[in-house]
């Protein structure tokens, strides 16, 4: 039996998927009632008046909640999750505005009805009074703070934080060099195919709650949901469904939308649903919004970072429930693959009247290799060398790893690099892309009046982020393998790959292996999906757990075979003497045999029971024994184990468009060992599709009352086929991790951390005109062509 | 995003259609492809009372060509038109529908539709306009004919009235010695255009350019047609400098600016395209066969 | 309280079976296959016709079904995503292609690119590349990067062709 692990099997999810069976959100609770919301028009208002008198009128309508309708727990704010010494402003908006709105979309009421037409209709009529008041828009205006978003938070300002290491003014005031440059960046958001949905069915007997919802961590939604409505975990199952992406919108919670459809099941006695359309998704979840940064560098004239100076202000939107876990990752992560002899960064978190700012693949990574690549690229170009060679001499080499870049890292833990290899990653781009051979492609380009150019970034990434993840196995007396795990799956092959670790260790067939995630009833203990931290969290525990239960198996089977465990190996499901399968028992047999019976509920039972046989001096179960053949374990590594990787772009503007094409994208990547190619590769095409969008097309468009101007598909430009590169080319490097059990690193994020960063150095090849901000479309290049004065772009 | 309560008919005959449009008056709305309409009452942006679906009209779902004029039926699919051996006569059909949308939405909405719909990024509007073509309206009291340059009348602002029914559009065929053109810049493939340009050239008997006229998409609320004929009059399509024709462009079209394009980047586009469009009217009018460089 | 709405029959031919509802005038084609019809394979990511997510076959051509009324499919014939396996039960050309090529992830956005690209194989069995492109062209996939997806396409015009018994 050859190995599962590096093999690119075909994903198990797909069968079921293809042929429409998925069960996403809103394909259950068919007899559940809908929900509907009042939102705010307005970015900032205060609330005068609430009448829902002509909203009664309409058939099927059930229940209208407001603020006050709602009990002691939900009328306090939403819980701030990620609590941080530097956010000393953090501010949560309630499950239904009380008195103020802070953006549009903010919820104000809550409509239930007998489907979601009929609560629309309601929510419509709803006639809510609103006192404007001067909205803030945009990070120029927060930090101005002409006005405040919240009255008791000065300056608009959440947070200020500062970490550093070495002395970067002395650095800097002694260095050879020096640049300033400002450098700022418009993200836009997750947008996953599927928006957010939430199911929630009471049952009145038990006094349980069953909560389903599309979300990226069932425990953090069970723990707050007990919580806002007085229930123990143990009373509370929440179950993730089939998840239509989530790329870390889904990992906020609990929305307003997800205490409120519980508290609503509860009190009417009925099952309640929530779906959100379009349009909600753009106005009432998260963005991944602007930063502007300010960068002080000094270096040598080698191109050596000496001291690298950061100064930058985040836009967090209205509400701050993640915390500061974007700004944070852009600080600690910003440096990537290189060392700096002294750096420090410092950020202002600020509140304006948008949408809530939290994670979105990347999670700040993106702004940070957009910063630090930009940088040094102004250093190549200052001391007229090879953007290459700046890199190379900058790089942390493999013999200085563990490598200490002394800050603190998202997980709470020092920021310790445990592993990559720099140097041969650049090569093997360089080769990829053929960076030495591009200068005269350029130049023949030139010649036909055709303009390329061509960018590289690199970027690294911390990833399987603590606390733990835990999995638990069971052999059944059938023989099939359960698994479960407690984070959740939005498309990344969870079952499947989970399931390859678990047949390899446990030496059963793939086939016979099933896995679950997501589900509070199957595993209890979990913390969620995100930070590209699966494969080594939940990765590493499924391998532990089925060490446990395989061990079990042996000891079992030992016993029953009359054998020494050291004499037996599982394989093809057989617990057998190494090169005697005939001498085997089946897994199942084996499963059926741990479990001393009283009753033999079938034939294969029968083994079990009293009188079959068996060493009647000693008790059936021994004292530290347990029935069955299962295994649990957790994971819990003492921190982040970091990936690499690096992107090179060859890209051709149009002179008289400004359009811009992209020829070629390379991707050199390094997550350590693969356990299951095909899917990694699947995840760095998603990740580069998303960079290329944020990049060049994707932009959320806020006007200066607060409105956003491009809340829909039709003018939030999501790529198409037509928009990615049609071909995206991968090699891949691995040094394996040495802090879990597999060698893995988390691989989700990799695609889009450099995006913006390589499509800007590469247009900027092409144009000989800086690219500082980002996005760029060709409108923007036109007028940046303009600005410099580029007589082409007039005739 | 649901749509509002709304009364529907589904009327069998073109009679019935407008006996009902009559009793409804301003209440009514016309369905046909509804890939304008329907997601515009699926955002409660559009709440007609009353629907009346057109699509049993199976007599008007024809594409044909007579008496120099392709005829669209009201009920002909773009993807229809698309296909249509009649419409080759005017091949500027082909040339701006391979534009509209994608293709399952061209699968449904309707090229009438789309023009009675008025919405200036759009391709079909700019067309019609361009070849100079017309549009049928009938009612229960009657029928008129109301050419391109009175149709279009401002953003989603056609001079179909209340109670009236498009049911055929025409647009003239290519006259002889002429050639079409057609160039947009979108921000993706399929959206609405940044900026568009029709154009068609007639070349006189001694081959030298005697018409020259080019219609813009997303400059203005209404599709803008221009005669450049005076830039060009006179010359043979390889001699031709088109640099005073994109001047006369520049300074005539007024476009506004949206989250995606600044005026001043669209009036380069009107430029850059027309170019673009004329080089191609002028190629398709010399003969020479698609692809190969003047 | 307000007057209830108007319900009007409707009778379609879905995946093969005569289906009725009553509904609505204003009911979605999207909704009625999902929620009168317990057909859920049919997704809904946008409702304004961008996504694809919702692509049905309308007598044998892709459309959208958030953009149609259910009341105008009366009569007419449509394939969903739970109409497109063998009629012995085994995964179409166009399935197998995409689990063959990782073709799907979260798979969300995946019925509406199988309904679209069995019609699109069957008016073009041997398409380009770039007809391949412009064949999806209109559908969005937020995970794949489209990668896949095109390479499936290809892999599913194969397959077609082994299963015919041509070369």
């Amino acid at each position: 039996m050859s190995s599962m692990f590096g093999a690119s099997v075909q994903r198990v999810e797909d069968d079921r998927l293809l042929r429409g069976h998925g069960a996403y959100l809103d394909d259950l609770g068919g007899d559940a009632l809908a929900v509907a919301f009042a939102r705010s028009p307005h970015a900032h208002a205060r609330i005068t008046d609430i009448d829902v008198s002509a909203a009664l009128d309409v058939p099927g309508l059930v229940a209208i909640y407001t603020y006050e309708d709602l009990p002691p727990k939900l009328a306090e704010p939403l819980p701030l999750l990620i609590p941080h010494p530097s956010l000393t402003h953090g501010r949560t908006p309630y499950p239904l505005a009380r008195t103020e709105v802070n953006h549009v979309g903010e919820p104000v009421a809550m409509v239930v009805a007998t489907d979601r037409y009929l609560a629309e209709d309601a929510a419509d009529l709803i006639d809510i009074s609103y006192e404007p008041l001067p909205p803030v828009v945009g990070l120029g205006n927060a930090r101005q703070a002409d006005h405040l978003v919240h009255e008791d938070v000065p300056g608009n300002v959440a947070a200020n934080a500062v970490q550093k290491h070495g002395d970067t003014a002395a650095e800097i005031a002694a260095a050879p060099h020096v640049l300033e440059i400002d450098l700022e960046i418009e993200r836009s958001a997750s947008t996953p195919l599927e928006g957010r949905g939430v199911l929630a069915s009471w049952d009145p007997h038990a006094k349980r709650l069953r909560l389903w919802t599309s979300t990226q961590t069932s425990t953090g939604v069970r723990a707050a949901v007990a919580a806002k409505l007085g229930l123990d975990l143990a009373d509370v199952d929440v179950i993730t469904p089939d998840v239509g992406g989530g790329f870390g919108v889904k990992i906020v919670h609990p929305w307003p939308e997800e205490v409120l459809v519980p508290w609503a099941a509860r009190l009417l006695g009925q099952p309640v649903k929530f779906t959100e359309d379009r349009r909600e998704h753009f106005i009432a979840s998260a963005h991944e919004r602007a930063q502007q940064h300010h960068v002080t560098v000094g270096f040598d004239d080698e191109g050596r970072i000496l001291g690298l100076d950061v100064r930058f202000w985040h836009d967090n939107g209205a509400y701050v429930p993640y915390g500061l876990i974007v700004p944070i990752v852009t600080s600690t992560q910003l440096l990537g693959p290189y060392k700096a002899r002294a750096y420090r960064v410092e950020f202002d978190s600020l509140y304006t009247n948008t949408v809530l700012v939290t994670p979105y693949r990347g999670a700040g990574r993106p702004h940070g290799c957009f910063v630090m690549e930009r940088t040094i690229d102004a250093i190549a170009a200052a001391l007229h060398l090879d953007r290459t060679v700046v890199r190379e001499r900058n790089f942390i080499q493999p013999d200085e790893m563990p490598y200490d870049q002394g800050l603190i890292f998202q997980d709470g833990r020092p920021l310790i690099y445990d592993s990559g290899d720099y140097p041969a990653l650049l090569a093997k781009l360089k080769e990829l892309v053929g960076w030495d051979e591009f200068a005269a492609a350029k130049d023949a380009a030139a010649a036909q009046g055709r303009r390329l150019g061509i960018g590289l970034a690199c970027y690294v990434e911390g990833t399987g982020v603590g606390p733990y993840e835990g999995g638990h196995v069971v052999v059944e007396t059938s023989g099939k393998v359960k698994v479960a795990t407690g984070l959740t799956s939005q498309g990344q092959g969870h079952q499947t790959v989970l399931a390859q670790l678990v047949a390899d260790e446990l030496g059963v067939r793939l086939e016979d292996v099933e896995v679950v995630t997501g589900d509070t009833r199957r595993f209890g203990y979990a913390v969620g999906t995100f930070a590209s931290r699966t494969a080594v969290m939940s990765g590493s525990a499924v391998t532990l757990a089925a060490r446990k239960a395989k061990e079990k198996a042996i000891r079992v089977a030992a016993d029953a075979l009359e054998v020494s465990p050291a004499d037996l190996v599982i394989a093809d499901g057989i617990v057998q003497v190494k090169g005697d399968p005939d001498s085997g028992i089946a897994l199942g047999t084996v499963a059926v045999l741990s479990n001393p019976l009283r009753y033999a509920f079938d034939e294969a039972a029968k083994a079990a029971t009293q009188f079959a046989g068996g060493d009647i001096s000693r008790p059936p179960v021994a004292p530290d024994d347990e029935p069955g053949i299962e295994g649990r374990a957790y994971f819990s590594p003492v921190r982040s184990t970091f990936a690499a990787g690096m992107h090179a772009a060859i890209v051709e503007t149009d002179p008289d468009t400004a359009e811009v094409k992209i020829l070629r994208y390379c991707v050199v990547h390094d997550c350590g060992r693969l356990i299951n190619p095909q899917i990694v590769e699947g995840q760095i095409h998603g990740g580069v599709a998303q960079g290329v969008g944020g990049a060049l097309y994707e932009r959320m468009a806020y006007d200066e009352s607060g409105q956003l101007q491009n809340a829909s598909f039709m003018d939030f430009l999501m790529p198409y086929v037509s928009e990615v590169p049609q071909r995206i080319e991968i090699d891949h490097l691995e040094t394996p991790s040495p802090l879990n059990p597999l060698g893995i690193k988390g691989a989700g994020e990799a695609g889009v951390i450099p995006g913006a960063a390589v499509l800007a150095a590469a247009i900027e090849d092409a144009e000989q005109i800086l690219i500082r901000s980002m996005p760029i479309s060709p409108s923007d290049l036109f007028e940046l062509r303009r600005a410099h004065g580029q007589e082409e772009a007039l005739s | 995003m649901k749509p509002p309560p709304v009364g529907y008919s589904r009327p069998a005959s073109v009679a019935e259609a407008l006996t009902t449009l009559a009793a409804l008056g301003p209440e009514a709305k016309i369905l046909a492809g509804g890939q304008s309409l329907v997601p515009l009452m699926s955002m409660r942006l559009a709440a007609p009372a009353h629907l009346v679906d057109i699509n049993r009209l199976a007599d008007l779902s024809y594409v044909r060509h007579d008496a120099g004029q392709v005829r669209v039926g009201a009920l002909a699919r773009h993807a229809q038109v698309l296909a249509s051996p009649s419409a080759t006569v005017q091949p500027l059909l082909a040339k701006a529908l391979r534009h509209v949308a994608h293709p399952a939405i061209r699968n449904r909405g309707t090229t009438v539709g789309s023009i009675v719909h008025a919405y200036p990024a759009a391709e079909m509007p700019a067309v019609l306009a361009l070849l100079g073509g017309s549009v049928r309206l009938v009612s229960a009291s009657g029928e008129r004919l109301v050419s391109a340059s009175d149709f279009f009348l401002g953003v989603l602002e056609s001079a179909a009235e209340p109670g009236e029914l498009a049911t055929e559009v025409a647009f003239p065929v290519l006259p002889p010695r002429a050639g079409t053109g057609f160039a947009e810049i979108s921000r993706r493939r399929g959206d609405y255009a940044i900026c568009g340009v029709a154009a068609m050239v007639r070349l006189a008997a001694d081959g030298t350019v005697d018409d020259a006229r080019a219609a813009y998409l997303s400059v203005g609320p209404c599709p803008q047609v221009l005669d450049l004929t005076e830039k060009l009059a006179g010359v043979a399509p390889g001699a031709v400098s088109l640099s005073a024709a994109v001047q006369l462009v520049r300074e005539r079209v007024d476009p506004e600016p949206d989250i995606h394009a600044t005026a001043d980047y669209r009036r380069h586009l009107a430029g850059v395209l027309t170019e673009r469009a004329l080089l191609e009217s002028l190629g398709e009018a010399a003969g020479e066969p698609k692809g190969e460089a003047a | 309280m307000t007057k209830p709405e108007e319900l009007h029959e409707v009778a379609m031919t879905v995946n093969g079976a005569t289906r009725t509802a009553r509904v609505p005038a204003r009911r979605l084609l999207s909704d009625c296959l999902r929620h009168d019809l317990g057909l859920t394979g049919t997704h809904v990511g946008c409702e304004h016709g961008v996504c694809g997510a919702c692509t049905i076959l309308l007598d044998g051509a892709p459309v959208r079904s958030c953009l149609l009324l259910a009341v105008s499919a009366d009569g007419a014939k449509i394939t969903t995503v739970e109409g497109l396996a063998e009629p012995d039960g085994s995964l179409s050309a166009v399935q197998q292609a995409f689990t063959e090529c990782h073709g799907l992830q979260c798979g969300f956005c995946t019925p509406g690119f199988l309904t679209t690209i069995t019609a699109g194989l069957r008016a073009v069995p041997e398409p380009t590349d770039d007809q391949i492109r412009e064949m999806v062209g209109g559908n969005l996939c937020r995970c794949t990067g489209y990668q896949n997806i095109v390479a499936s396409v290809r892999r599913a015009a194969q397959i077609q062709r082994d299963r015919a018994g041509r070369p």
